[in-house]
């Protein structure tokens, strides 16, 4: 069976690792109460999606 | 390969898949909105979606095949009665879903499902139950308080 003839260096490791990276994720504003919400999702704090109200949010 | 192969296993068996759609689609029918996880919401669609078309032709053929479907007869009622004459003029597209954001817990993608038609139905019964769930919880309140009270005067007696 072929083999590695060498370990790979901690360097090349974590070289390789650079381009791991964490996303901002998809922000926008609510239309309805202004509240920072997740784009194509219900505003969790007025229930509100597509100017329809969806749920009715906890007090 | 999986072409053409259209839907979710919902890591089911066949006969679970089919159970938990049933379920899933008379809550939907009587409820006319639930929530429930993006993918079973997404199947949800499909299915309920197929049913109203076949309920609209409303013939006794139809009735049998979606009472043979849906759980409760009193739902199968209302969906001949009721709610194809509020949707039924749509060519298809009777069911929304919207996304929730994800659960706590398991981080699953939650989402609503609802009858088109039925938004503003489904908003006031939902506000109706809150109100209610204030109410309960009020008296919950007020029930704990007076236990206090009254045990407060028992320890009081106690010492005496």
């Amino acid at each position: 069976m072929p083999n590695p003839k060498r370990k790979w260096s901690k360097s090349r490791r974590d070289k390789r690792r650079t381009h791991y990276k964490a996303k901002v994720p998809g922000l926008g504003t609510c239309a309805n109460c202004g509240e920072i919400k997740l784009a194509h999702r219900a505003c969790p704090s007025c229930g509100y999606y597509n100017e329809r109200s969806m749920f009715i949010p906890k007090s | 390969m999986r072409h053409g192969n259209k839907g979710r296993k919902l890591q089911r068996t066949a006969s679970h898949r089919a159970a938990l759609l049933r379920m899933l689609a008379t809550s939907l029918l009587k409820h006319k909105r639930i929530k429930t996880t993006l993918a079973k919401a997404k199947e949800v669609k499909r299915y309920v979606d197929q049913l109203i078309t076949t309920a609209k032709k409303n013939d006794l053929h139809a009735r049998r095949q979606v009472m043979s479907v849906l759980y409760e007869k009193e739902v199968t009622k209302e969906l001949f009665s009721e709610i194809i004459g509020k949707i039924g003029d749509r060519p298809g597209g009777y069911t929304r879903v919207i996304k929730l954001g994800n659960r706590l817990g398991d981080a699953a993608e939650m989402a609503i499902v609802e009858l088109v038609d039925y938004n503003d139905i489904a908003n006031k019964k939902a506000e109706e139950r809150k109100n209610q769930r204030e109410v309960k919880a009020e008296q919950k309140k007020e029930a704990v308080a007076e236990e206090k009270v009254s045990e407060a005067k028992v320890v009081e007696e106690t010492e005496k």
